[in-house]
């Protein structure tokens, strides 16, 4: 078990450091001083080498990447070229509504998904399947961006239940947070569910017609007892992976969403530091969803490790 | 009262029907015998027995279980019935537990989910079943995982759950197909001890006539969803009314006529010299060096022209690995392998494939082994990619149908796809694929393992024709016994990466040198034995 982890905690330590170096040098790469792009079109050559002084831009490359590193152990991202202010708390801002609100809609997806998957792979082939898989059908077929506006019409501007956007930030109560965040999370699972219930139904139907799942029948289990018994921990497998890699898609994937409700989160901040050139927040917000991406499928790891003891095996 | 009784009992799965009239009793502390080939509805009608008939099935007739007939219960009332008062063991082994479950967990499920026992009090029960089916606490503790045990001991931890109320009745629905011979020799020993003890009725479903020969009070033989014959044991053994009877048995024990011997002192066509093959383990930990782990060590042998050598030894010995060295799949770490007198495989310098035209293959499974989106006659000259012969047109023709007739198919048979084609048939193709190109040598890896009693025969009647009239060479590798022992001159028995013994088949099966041998023999259940009177064939105890 311990050898186990210890081997996917090295590879993916292995994996941030190579991420790190790739990212560094690709935004290295990028056409564009950041130093002229700040001071303007008509800056004088002289406060431009002088701010590319102040920036350290003028430093060997291995030097900066060991600098930038070293910051990034601190919690010191740099300063932004735009803003001027720490990039730390322009990110630290905006996760806290692009995390609570992947978390929201991953609640829901899984919410949603779990039973919808269950009851369709317990009942196969029957209406209840049938009605589930088209659904599913649709949601992951509707963009998500119109489902958005929809729900505004719907549930903001008639029924007023809701606000149509923004965010009032979490001084005004968890609730009134939450309460902004529902639609926004709503549409965001709404594809998530509908790909993780089929997940979750044809890992099930394979685990169903396994030969142990005769054999719990056969000890006297009822079908629904030696479902839950059996084979929901069995089917489990590749329905984490899937919620692995939802959890970094929508941590940074919800931009669209995010600007149809007025969100200030980390993808409109990206999107905006991309049009300004600013690339030291491109380069913090990117290494640091990596890093959450690879938090994640450790996490995913672990989850694995419990589900199937095979994987514990000491060796 | 009988433990079951069995009577009329017809089945139509989506309205065909698979069993006719089925009648049969099973008393308490015996042991009756369902035999028959696939598809005679062996398996269903122990499906039948657990209610548990796949989807679309319907069933007419009388099952009573200790006097209750199962068409008056319930499900809730069925789910109390399967594993109190019958249980159920299966072919498969290796699939039949849940992976993510521990071995007392399974167990004492058995018992919790009937009498609402405490997870104490069915642990407790769980432990004792485990000692009884020879799984003791210090060897086998109950957090145990499937994935730790062998084949053999995971059928035990089935019969531990399936016997943990002591049911009236056992089923056990080929329980030791998938098992090597001692393993299966333990495990039906087991159960014979257990009807005894527990006074159970066991209805024992198998293919392998030899295996009820020694065991079965009674028996009943099954074709195409009918009882072709039943009754105790051996008068049906000695009277043998049905001719389907007689046929199993001619087929089951069927030697296939040699022409010839081998004759000595030939030139070898593959001989192979201390040959060393090691896979690399597991790393014991994240910095360790991945210890090597040798399943051929130092093997020597020789195959001589026209000669059929069997290859036998439980599994896990390095048969397979072996067999995958002297097709030059696998680099050597040692040795060499010459076929021909040409070096084919060698430690220092790799295969060399462009022999391999000489060397063919048949493997176990008949379903896997082709793809299922080519005509046969694309299949059948598969192997001219390796000869940089450009045979076209007429050439190529005659090459295809003279293989396909070879193997007693048609030269119409070529532009067929597999899915047309029985099990037995696509080992014909499969054969008629190694012969096309005329080898000097045919390795067969189990290759009529997976085919019922009568086409199994007429497979062995046909490899012994082709390797009498071509001259041809086998390497015949199999845990059966007694088919080594129908076809092949000569054998080499493997233990632990190494031939503990070989010579002839006939004095190796008639006075086994090697303790390997003798038990390995001593556990083979013997038809002839049986047919003889006696209840041999597992009286000899084997411990573990």
């Amino acid at each position: 078990m311990t050898a186990y982890l210890l081997r996917r905690f090295i590879s993916l330590s292995l994996s941030l450091v190579a991420a790190s170096l790739v990212i560094f040098l690709v935004m290295e790469a990028v056409p564009g001083d950041p130093a002229s792009f700040m001071m303007g079109i008509n800056a004088d050559p002289a406060a431009v080498a002088a701010l590319r002084e102040q920036l350290g831009l003028n430093e060997p490359l291995p030097l900066r990447y060991l600098g930038w590193v070293a910051g990034l152990l601190q919690g010191d991202f740099g300063v932004s070229y735009t803003y001027r202010v720490p990039v730390s708390e322009l990110i630290a801002e905006r996760v806290m509504i692009s995390l609570p609100l992947t978390l929201y809609a991953l609640a829901l997806s899984t919410l949603i998904a779990f039973p919808a998957g269950i009851l369709a792979a317990a009942r196969r082939n029957s209406a209840t399947d049938l009605s589930v898989m088209g659904a599913t059908q649709l949601g992951v077929a509707i963009p998500n961006f119109w489902f958005a506006m929809i729900l505004v019409l719907v549930f903001a501007i008639n029924l007023r239940w809701f606000s149509a956007g923004g965010f009032p930030g979490w001084d005004a109560g968890i609730l009134a947070a939450m309460k902004s965040l529902t639609l926004p999370a709503i549409a965001l699972a709404l594809p998530q569910a509908s790909i993780l219930a089929r997940v979750m139904r044809s890992s099930l139907i394979d685990t169903l017609d396994e030969d142990f799942m005769r054999t719990a029948r056969a000890k006297g289990l009822s079908r629904s007892q030696a479902l839950r018994r059996h084979a929901l921990r069995n089917a489990l497998i590749p329905v984490l992976t899937i919620i692995g890699l939802q959890f970094s898609f929508l941590l940074a994937g919800g931009i669209i969403i995010e600007n149809v409700f007025y969100l200030p989160g980390l993808g409109r901040l990206v999107f905006q530091a991309i049009t300004q050139r600013d690339l030291i927040v491109v380069r913090s917000v990117v290494i640091l969803l990596v890093f959450a991406v690879i938090v994640v499928t450790f996490l995913v790891d672990l989850a694995y490790a419990a589900a199937d003891p095979r994987l514990r095996r000491r060796r | 009262m009988s433990a079951l009784t069995i009577s009329n009992l017809r089945v139509d799965i989506r309205g065909k029907t698979v069993l006719h009239d089925i009648d049969m009793t099973l008393e308490p502390g015996k042991i009756l015998g369902v035999v028959g080939e696939s598809g005679s509805g062996k398996s269903m009608t122990a499906l039948s027995v657990m209610q548990l008939l796949p989807r679309g099935s319907r069933w007419s007739g009388e099952i009573s279980v200790a006097g209750n007939d199962l068409a008056l219960m319930d499900e809730p009332a069925l789910c109390q019935m399967r594993g109190r008062d019958v249980g159920m063991i299966f072919q498969e082994p290796m699939t039949a537990l849940n992976p993510v479950q521990n071995i007392g967990d399974q167990v004492a499920e058995t018992v919790r989910v009937h009498n609402g026992a405490s997870r104490r009090e069915a642990m407790t029960i769980a432990r004792e079943m485990l000692d009884r089916v020879g799984l003791p606490a210090e060897n086998f503790p109950l957090d145990r995982f499937p994935h730790d045990l062998s084949g053999g001991q995971r059928q035990r931890v089935v019969i531990a759950q399936a016997i943990a109320l002591r049911p009236k009745i056992l089923i056990a629905d080929e329980p030791t197909t998938a098992l090597d011979v001692t393993t299966q020799a333990q495990i039906l020993d087991l159960l014979k001890q257990l009807v005894r003890d527990e006074d159970m009725g066991l209805m024992l479903i198998t293919h392998d006539l030899a295996v009820v020969a020694g065991l079965a009070d009674t028996i009943a033989i099954l074709k195409d969803g009918e009882v072709v014959e039943a009754g105790a044991t051996h008068s049906v053994f000695r009277g043998m009314r049905h001719p389907y009877t007689r046929a199993l048995f001619s087929a089951s024990a069927h030697v296939p006529a040699r022409k010839r011997g081998p004759e000595p002192a030939k030139t070898p066509v593959l001989s192979v010299a201390d040959v060393v093959r090691d896979y690399a383990q597991p790393r014991r930990n994240l910095f360790a060096k991945r210890p090597p782990f040798r399943a051929v060590d130092h093997v020597g042998f020789e195959i001589f022209h026209g000669e059929n050598v069997g290859l036998v030894g439980e599994s896990g010995c390095g048969k397979s690995t072996l067999a995958r060295a002297v097709l030059a799949l696998d680099p050597l770490q040692g040795g060499e392998i010459r076929l021909n007198g040409h070096v084919f495989s060698s430690a220092g310098d790799g295969p060399h494939p462009e022999l391999r035209a000489r060397m063919q293959v048949v493997f176990q499974d008949p379903y896997g082994s082709f793809n299922p989106r080519h005509r046969v006659r694309r299949l059948v000259t598969e192997p001219f990619h390796l000869v940089k012969s450009s045979l076209r047109g007429a050439d190529l023709e005659r090459r295809i149908d003279r293989a396909l007739t070879e193997v007693g198919l048609s030269s119409s048979d070529a532009d067929k796809y597999i899915h047309e084609f029985s099990g037995g048939q696509r080992q014909r193709i499969a054969i008629a694929r190694a012969l096309i190109i005329e080898p000097a040598l045919i390795v067969l890896d189990e290759a009529v393992s997976a085919l019922d009693v009568s086409i199994r025969a007429q497979i062995l009647d046909l490899l012994a024709g082709l390797s009498d009239r071509l001259d041809l060479s086998y390497l015949f590798i199999s845990h059966d016994l007694s088919v080594v022992r129908a076809i092949t001159d000569r054998v080499l028995v493997m233990k632990a990466g190494q031939i503990v013994e070989q010579g002839a088949t006939e004095s190796i099966f008639e006075n086994p040198q090697h303790p390997y041998t003798r038990k390995l023999v001593a556990a083979t259940p013997s038809l002839e034995a049986a047919l003889a009177g006696g209840r041999t064939g597992h009286e000899e105890r084997i411990n573990p």
